[in-house]
C-alpha cells in the first residue's frame, strides 16, 4: 500500500496523461516531490520559482485542505488519497 | 460537513397561484418538500444568471420551468454555430442573435408566467453592483477568471449567495459561495493562474453534456436555497469527473484572512479584474508575440507562384484530421525535441487554427536560430475566410 496522488484533468497533459500515481511517502510534500521528480513539466504548474505551492492549486488529503492541516508537512499514511485541485474557469478557447 | 440550507429570499409569499399555475406546477405541489409554500417562494424569487452559455442553458431552462418568478440573463455575446453542441437553449435559427435575447425568448416560451429580463451587456466592475442589487441569488455560469472574481466580490459586498459552477473538458466543479458564515471563491483560490499557465487551446474543448450536468446541479442548489431545504453545497466543493463517472467532495473552509470575506476586509470595492488576472481582456489572454507574419492572401500568391515554402502545422493530430493545408505536422508541445525535422535553410510558414500557437512556435524557432520563418496571420480561420472557404472552420 502507498499514497495515491490524484492528478486533475487540466494537469494530466504534464503527467504523461496519467490520472493518478502512487508513491511511498510520509508527508504530502514528499509525495509531491516524487510526483514532480517523475514529471518535471508538472513542477512549474504546482510550485512557484521559490518552491511554494501556487495559490490557484489546492491540495487535499482525504477531502481535507492541507492549508488547514500542516500544509506540505501534513503526514500521510498508507491508503491515503492526495488530490490536486486547480482552479478552472471553463469554456472559452483561443 | 454539509450545512442546512437557510432560505435566502426572505420575500413574502405571493398570496396565491392561479389555477393554470397550479396545473403547471402540479408535480411540485403534490410533493410536501415543495408544496404550495415552496412554489410561492419560487414565484417570489429573483435569480440572476451570469452567462447564458453551456452552464446557463440548463440553469435557465430548469429555473424557468420550476417557476422562479424573475430571471435575469446577463450576456453580451451572440449565438454562433460552435455554441449549439452544448448550449441547448438555442436553436440553429438563433445563430447570429444576441444570446440574452434568444434565451429570453426561449424561456418566456417555456414559461409565460414568469418574468425574464435580458441584460445584453458585459458584466463589469462599473455595472455589477447595480445589476445584482435587485436579485436574491446570483448564479455564476461564466467562462473566465476575471468575471468569476468580479462575481464573487460583488456578491460578498452585497451579501448575496453565489451558486458557482465551472468546467474543463471532462471535469466540473460546483459549490455555493457567499452564504452567511460560508466561504467565498477567494477563500478557495486566493489568486487566479497567471495567463501563461491557463491551459492552451490544444488542451481546450468541452464534452457537450458536461455543462448540462454541472449547470443542472447549480440549478438544484439554487432551488434549494430558495426553498430553504436540504443540505447545501456551501462549505463543500463537489468535483465531477465525467470520464471516471465519479463525484468527489472536498471540505471548503472560510479563510479568516480572506481579503474580502475575512475578519479584516481589505477589498472594499470592485477592482480591475483584468489587471488582477494579468490579462488585458477575455479575447487576449496572453501577451501578443511580435513575430514576422504572412497574410493568407500573400501566402496563397507565393504558393501559386511556385515559391519554395515549407508549411509547418503546429496543431494536434486530431485537429489535422478535421482539416489541413498539407503541412508537416509537429504539435507545439513536441517542437523542442523535433526541431531536427526542420530545414533552417528553407523558408518556413508556420500555422495553427488561429495564429496564436504558431506565433509561439515562430518565436521559439527564431530563438533557436531559424531566420526564414513566418507566421500565417489568423491561421486556418483566416485562410478559410480569405482564401479557401472549402476549408472548414472549427
Amino acid at each position: 500500500m502507498a499514497v495515491r496522488v490524484m492528478i486533475p484533468t487540466p494537469l494530466r497533459v504534464y503527467a504523461g496523461k496519467r490520472d493518478s500515481a502512487e508513491f511511498r511517502a510520509g508527508t504530502v510534500g514528499e509525495a509531491l516531490a516524487q510526483l514532480t521528480g517523475e514529471f518535471d513539466d508538472l513542477r512549474r504548474h504546482l510550485f512557484t520559482d521559490d518552491g511554494n505551492l501556487r495559490s490557484f492549486v489546492n491540495v487535499y488529503v482525504n477531502g481535507e485542505d492541507i492549508r488547514y492541516l500542516s500544509k506540505e508537512e501534513t503526514p500521510t499514511k498508507d491508503g491515503d488519497t492526495i488530490s490536486i485541485i486547480p482552479s478552472i474557469a471553463g469554456g472559452s478557447c483561443c | 460537513m454539509a450545512s442546512k440550507v437557510q432560505p435566502v429570499t426572505g420575500a413574502k409569499a405571493a398570496p396565491t397561484l392561479t389555477n393554470e399555475e397550479i396545473l403547471r406546477y402540479s408535480r411540485h405541489l403534490i410533493m410536501p418538500e415543495v408544496g404550495m409554500d415552496g412554489q410561492l417562494k419560487l414565484k417570489n424569487a429573483k435569480v440572476l444568471l451570469i452567462g447564458t452559455g453551456g452552464l446557463g442553458a440548463p440553469l435557465g431552462l430548469y429555473l424557468a420551468a420550476a417557476g422562479v418568478g424573475k430571471l435575469g440573463l446577463v450576456d453580451f455575446d451572440v449565438v454562433d454555430f460552435t455554441n449549439l453542441q452544448r448550449q441547448v437553449t438555442f436553436g440553429t435559427s438563433d445563430v447570429g442573435k444576441p444570446k440574452s435575447q434568444a434565451a429570453q425568448a426561449r424561456l418566456s416560451n417555456l414559461n409565460p408566467d414568469i418574468q425574464v429580463q435580458a441584460f445584453e451587456t458585459k458584466l463589469t466592475s462599473a455595472n455589477a453592483l447595480e445589476l445584482f442589487k435587485d436579485f436574491d441569488i446570483i448564479v455564476d455560469g461564466t467562462d473566465n477568471f476575471p468575471t468569476r472574481y468580479l462575481v464573487n466580490d460583488a456578491c460578498i459586498l452585497l451579501g448575496k449567495p453565489n451558486v458557482y459552477g465551472s468546467i474543463f473538458r471532462f471535469e466540473g466543479q460546483v459549490t455555493v459561495f457567499g452564504t452567511p458564515g460560508g466561504p467565498c471563491y477567494r477563500c478557495l483560490y486566493p489568486e487566479p493562474p497567471p495567463p501563461g499557465l491557463v491551459p492552451s487551446c490544444a488542451e481546450g474543448g468541452v464534452l457537450g453534456v458536461l455543462p448540462g450536468i454541472v449547470g443542472s446541479i447549480q440549478a438544484m442548489e439554487t432551488i434549494k436555497l430558495i426553498l430553504g431545504s436540504g443540505d447545501s453545497l456551501a462549505g463543500r466543493l463537489l468535483l465531477f469527473d465525467a470520464l471516471g463517472m465519479k463525484f468527489r467532495e472536498f471540505k471548503l473552509r472560510k479563510n479568516p484572512g480572506c481579503p474580502i470575506c475575512g475578519d479584516k476586509r481589505t477589498i472594499n470595492k470592485l477592482i480591475d479584474y483584468y489587471e488582477f488576472c494579468g490579462v488585458r481582456g477575455v479575447e487576449a489572454p496572453a501577451p501578443d508575440l511580435h513575430v514576422p507574419e504572412i497574410t493568407p492572401r500573400e501566402f496563397k500568391a507565393r504558393r501559386d507562384r511556385g515559391d519554395d515554402l515549407f508549411v509547418l502545422d503546429v496543431r494536434e493530430p486530431h485537429e489535422y484530421q478535421i482539416c489541413n493545408l498539407q503541412g508537416h505536422l509537429i504539435p507545439l508541445g513536441e517542437l523542442p525535441r523535433r526541431v531536427h525535422e526542420l530545414d533552417s535553410s528553407r523558408e518556413i510558414v508556420a500555422h495553427c487554427r488561429s495564429g496564436k500557437r504558431s506565433a509561439e512556435a515562430v518565436d521559439f524557432l527564431r530563438k533557436a536560430g531559424f531566420k526564414k520563418i513566418l507566421n500565417l496571420k489568423g491561421g486556418i480561420l483566416a485562410w478559410s475566410d480569405e482564401v479557401d472557404s472549402s476549408v472548414p472552420k472549427y
